[in-house]
């Protein structure tokens, strides 16, 4: 008897109780679900935390000025401004694993336009700023060292700042707007880059060169870089030798003697970025795990129904025997039942995975992402499952004496 | 010419736990090709082991069995599956039809497990199905037939694989006496068409339809002889 006739067989069988067949695959159904659905959800926002720090930039290191302990009491970090400009330069020259360096001063400042005015932190920054962070502009040219030395007043907006300033849709490029009682010429809108991590709006801001903050904010650019450092390490994997390379260098400036605590801090953005990565891998294998143990009871449900099919059904394999089925084919026949149970199931949960992703990602404003490996993965699993769990009441079928069988009642 | 079942002083034991049953002691029994033979015997005599024998669903603990020029006596089971699918026909008391599945499907089963094409396999159930007078009723599952009818659905998926032999056990036992007599006359149809019938039954009205009684009594064939048939039809 061909593979193909006794697929058909079986699904015969299977569509001759459909109601039962159904609640059988259940398990399945859910199993495969769960799972599919648990990874879109994760991958979705594994990706969406990736995109996040690539959005802060590659390589990133951020170096504040201040320690943990100033002076016997907790200042918190940046709240001492202990590096100086001639840090920055240092950094810049003499370390080679950094491959750029920019400053960043901060300050919440009103903006106004002819009409509307909005409150955003203006940034001082230096034009490596902008590659450090892989920001581009989305229009206009971003201002050049030319306009750092010269201290030019002009600024590039974040795109919230255009939209609250301008309107949607609006290229507020050669227009005036005032920042404090000084008028900037808008040179640039950056590109729109969404939300951070900890979900602030990145493109509620504007930039400024930091030589005209220093002058027209701060009050003039003094010894002090009262504002934090963003570094680039040269590639990936230089990004903690950049970070060790950086402490030696500002003890070394800041004569820190030995064992004593450093005056500035330095984070690792990749570092954090990990971190954070493996939280989130780890709730996906801990849910996708729950999703795996339901699968295996619904296997176990499959058993049960099959074990049920083939008591119920002893008549009918001793018929089939009488006439000629051998074991062997008896055993397929049941076997191949149980896959298609199993196999119908994990289609069944698929679909229905896949539609409760989308709509619970819709609904919660979740990333997902559909991943199609793990598709191929969890259906084969519960073609396995149906393999396992249908092999003993396949077996015990083709075990059965006809004759016994077919005086069953 | 040999002949088409030939029995020689076969022995069957059971055991069940410590206790040895002696089904059969030694039964001896020749039947030729077209020959309709009722094998009669109260419950304990040994018929539905002899009748196992003859079907080849069981093997004899002794002797020797030939069925159409083949010994079959110590064939494994897979061998038996063989010879019962193409050699021999079952007809049951109780039809034993696969319930929600159609008189063809029924009919075409034996065939599937001979791996003939659909297409075969759907002319050769309809003519089987013709032969038995349910031409009409093809789509027909059980549910929706009598117990006569069911019965013929049975006849003709025992004939569909043209088999030598067809081996009835108590067919008429779940049916009423005018459609007993109706499938007395099909087997009668079909023996006259060269095919074998052994029957099984206890009724010894039933028996007067075949050519030839065998009586089985304690595990001994207690009397053989051949008769006038009575007409079925």
């Amino acid at each position: 008897m061909g593979l193909l006739v006794t697929i058909l067989v079986a699904l015969r069988a299977v569509l001759r109780n459909k109601m039962r067949s159904f609640l059988t695959t259940l398990g399945i159904i859910i199993g495969v679900a769960a799972v599919i659905a648990m990874m879109a959800i994760g991958a979705g926002a594994k990706a969406q935390v990736e995109a996040a720090f690539a959005a802060m930039g590659t390589n990133l290191l951020i170096l504040m000025p201040g320690s943990t302990t100033s002076g016997g009491s907790f200042g918190g970090f940046g709240s001492m401004p202990t590096l100086t400009w001639d840090d920055l330069t240092a950094i810049r020259n003499d370390v080679p694993t950094v491959k750029a360096a920019a400053p960043q001063l901060r300050s919440n400042q009103s903006i106004v336009s002819e009409e509307l005015n909005w409150t955003t932190g203006v940034v001082g920054t230096s034009p490596e700023y902008f590659d450090i962070r892989s920001w581009p502009m989305g229009q206009g040219q971003a201002w050049t060292q030319a306009d750092v030395d010269a201290g030019s007043k002009v600024v590039i907006l974040g795109a919230t700042v255009v939209e609250r300033l301008f309107g949607k849709n609006t290229n507020p490029v050669g227009q005036t707007v005032r920042i404090g009682k000084t008028p900037f010429s808008v040179v640039a809108v950056a590109a729109k880059k969404g939300q951070s991590p900890n979900g602030q709006d990145y493109d509620d801001t504007a930039f400024i060169p930091f030589t005209t903050f220093a002058q027209r904010i701060q009050g003039g650019l003094g010894k002090f870089l009262s504002g934090t450092v963003f570094i680039q390490a040269t590639a990936p994997n230089t990004t903690n030798r950049a970070m060790e390379d950086v402490k030696a260098l500002l003890r070394d400036r800041h004569h820190i003697a030995q064992g004593a605590d450093d005056d500035f801090s330095i984070r690792n953005l990749s570092e954090i970025a990990g971190a954070q990565q493996q939280g989130t891998e780890t709730m996906t294998t801990l849910l996708a795990s729950v999703a795996m143990v339901s699968l295996i009871v619904g296997g176990i449900g499959i058993m049960n129904i099959m074990l049920v099919s083939v008591t119920e059904r002893t008549r009918e394999i001793g018929l089939r025997m009488a006439i000629g089925a051998k074991p062997r084919t008896v055993l397929v026949q049941f076997l191949v039942e149980a896959l298609v149970l199993s196999i119908a199931g994990g289609l069944m949960g698929v679909a229905l995975g896949v539609g409760a992703a989308t709509w619970i990602a819709g609904k919660f404003h979740w990333p997902m992402q559909i991943q199609v490996d793990v598709i191929t993965v969890s259906v084969a699993f519960s073609a396995l499952v149906g393999l396992v769990f249908g092999i003993y009441p396949a077996w015990r079928a083709s075990r059965l004496d006809p004759i016994d069988a077919l005086r069953y009642e | 010419m040999p002949a088409l079942i030939e029995v020689h002083d076969v022995h069957k034991v059971y055991r069940t736990g410590d206790v040895e049953v002696h089904a059969l002691r030694g039964v001896s029994l020749s039947v030729e090709p077209g020959e309709f033979i009722a094998i009669m015997g109260s419950s304990g005599s040994g018929k539905s082991t002899l009748m196992n024998l003859l079907g080849c669903l069981d093997r004899p603990t002794d002797g020797s069995y030939r069925l159409a020029g083949q010994e079959v006596a110590y064939m494994s089971r897979d061998e038996l599956a063989e010879i019962r699918n193409e050699v021999l026909g079952f007809v049951f008391q109780s039809f034993n039809l696969l319930a929600r599945t159609s008189a063809l499907e029924n009919v075409e089963l034996p065939l599937v497990y001979r791996g003939v094409g659909s297409r075969e396999r759907e002319r050769r159930a309809m003519k089987a199905l013709e032969q038995v007078g349910l031409g009409d009723r093809i789509d027909h599952t059980p549910a929706q037939l009598s117990g006569g009818q069911q019965q013929r659905v049975a006849i003709a998926r025992a004939i569909v694989g043209e088999p030598k032999v067809i081996l009835a056990d108590e067919p008429t036992g779940n049916l009423d006496s005018k459609t007993s007599i109706e499938v007395m006359a099909l087997f009668q149809d079909l023996g006259r068409a060269g095919i074998t019938i052994v029957v099984v039954t206890h009724e010894p009205d039933i028996a007067e339809f075949a050519s030839r009684v065998v009586v089985v009594r304690d595990g001994l064939i207690l009397s053989d002889h051949r008769q006038d048939p009575k007409k079925a039809a």
